[in-house]
């Protein structure tokens, strides 16, 4: 019979329309009448209820996970519902938390949601987690990633973690007992700027579906012990060209957090988001200048020329674009950095500036002093300049 | 010939390929063929002193490259490395 490692909570006993419910997982062997009470009495920690949180959430629930805790303290966007499945278009304006306990309560009345509608600090978070068997990392960045990362390692809690970027997903399972952690993986976050942002990179809407229901998957197989968990080893999706594959995780003994025990405490989010690589370019060079649309569209309209350099993906372009801006991506900047005059005022741009302040750091490091960033990118254009420019 | 396999996110630094043919002893030398014909990909694989990064796993078949001897480990014909950075979109 299956085993679970996971602490044990009350009897778990099923009510007698509950065999109904989850006769399907009873006739299961792997799950069965002791693997349906395992999920009854589990406690599962949620953070973040968008993309990967939504699909996660609504099969635990639906699986009969007794106590779903969330951690969320966003609204619905209508610009989430392409994936986020979770929450619905009545749905947009109110926070993501209410919204998820409507739609779970649908789903599995016998489940208890605690809700945490904060975000997940350093100072909260151990308060938050304490008393859940397992944590999903639903999470949108490398901080708050890291963050719950060395918090199941210092809890002893496994992490269910799955991640995903426009067309590839990755999921493992992190911080068991015996298996490798986050950090043993990738020891530290990438300098922010390095790789774009999900709102700027996008997503397929059904990856974070794909990548949330193998969480949900690990999570169950963790309550109920049936079958063999992620642990050690990394699920890669394509799901572009579909190709899938698993590759093999060791524990690093050198991982400050789950192998030398370097790591004590808890950092805050915002700190590991520190871009090191970033600051010493800043510290070189000053920081990025921007330029206001506003002023923008005044001294243009007062007749002063600017080369406008859109340095977005060509696919951004057939959805917004600001008349005459030279389009050059950023991944090709240094290769068409000739088509540039060092002569002539240029203001750099993308969707909300991220990706433009790069491209002014590698134009000033390349020798062009008079060069600014566009600030909030064409987004900014839209709102303050001319609205007839769609955002998204 | 070993063969490299690259993320969606990096494939538009390499003309679109997903899988690109590399010639090289070691894991080290494939990269380096692979860059001398993509340069762009350079900065995206290792730091400007060519060492790893903390934040781009590479995997030579099944196995991270760092347990297995890093850039210096040998490659066979039929291997295959793939670049593995860190996503954190959810």
């Amino acid at each position: 019979m299956a085993t679970s490692t996971l602490p044990e909570r009350g009897t778990g006993d099923l009510a007698p329309d509950e065999y109904i419910r989850y006769s399907r997982h009873l006739m299961l062997p792997e799950i069965g009448v002791n693997g349906q009470r395992a999920l009854r009495r589990a406690r599962v920690l949620l953070v973040g209820a968008g993309g990967l949180g939504s699909p996660a959430a609504l099969y635990l629930a639906a699986a009969g996970v007794g106590t779903l805790g969330l951690v969320d303290f966003d609204t619905v966007d209508v610009s989430n519902l392409q994936r986020q499945v979770l929450h619905g278009t009545r749905d947009v304006g109110r926070s993501k938390l209410d919204s998820a306990r409507d739609r779970l309560a649908d789903i599995n009345p016998g489940v208890h949601v605690e809700g945490f509608p904060v975000r997940l600090t350093a100072s909260n978070a151990r308060e938050i987690a304490e008393g859940f068997d397992l944590i999903v990392d639903g999470t949108d960045n490398f901080g708050t990633r890291y963050l719950v990362n060395d918090l199941c390692v210092l809890l002893g809690v496994p992490n269910v973690y799955g991640s995903i970027f426009r067309f590839d997903g990755q999921a493992s399972v992190f911080a068991t007992a015996d298996g490798p952690c986050y950090r043993c993986v990738y020891r530290e976050p990438p300098p922010a700027g390095l790789v774009p942002a999900c709102a700027e990179g996008g997503v397929l809407g059904v990856l974070p579906g794909l990548v949330g229901t193998i969480q949900a998957t690990e999570a169950i197989k963790l309550i109920t012990g049936a079958g063999t968990p992620l642990i050690g080893r990394l699920l890669l999706v394509d799901a572009l060209h579909w190709r899938q594959r698993t590759v093999r995780l060791r524990r690093d003994p050198e991982c400050p957090a789950c192998g030398t025990r370097e790591i004590h405490d808890l950092s805050d989010a915002e700190q590991l988001c520190a871009a090191p690589v970033v600051d010493e370019i800043d510290a070189v060079f000053g920081a990025v200048p921007e330029i206001e649309p506003t002023t923008l569209s005044s001294r243009m309209a007062s007749g002063e020329t600017f080369e406008i350099v859109d340095v977005r993906e060509a696919y951004e372009l057939a959805i917004a674009r600001i008349d005459g801006a030279r389009h050059i991506p950023l991944a090709s900047l240094e290769l068409r950095i000739d088509e540039l005059s060092p002569d002539r005022e240029i203001v750099v741009h993308c969707k909300a500036g991220g990706r433009s302040a790069q491209a002014v750091r590698r134009l000033r490091a390349a020798g062009f002093k008079r060069v600014w960033n566009l600030a909030g990118g064409i987004q900014r254009w839209s709102k303050d300049v001319d609205p007839s420019v769609p955002t998204y | 010939m070993p063969t490299l396999n690259l993320p969606s996110v990096l494939t538009p630094l390499a003309n679109g390929q997903h899988t690109i043919d590399a010639t090289g002893q070691t894991v080290g030398e494939a990269l380096d063929d692979v860059v001398r014909r993509f340069p762009s990909l350079s900065p995206r694989l290792r730091d400007q002193h060519g060492a790893p990064y903390p934040f781009v796993t590479i995997y030579l078949n099944d196995e991270d490259i760092r347990f297995i001897g890093g850039f210096e480990a040998p490659v066979q014909p039929n291997d295959e490395l793939s670049v593995v950075p860190a996503v954190a979109g959810g």
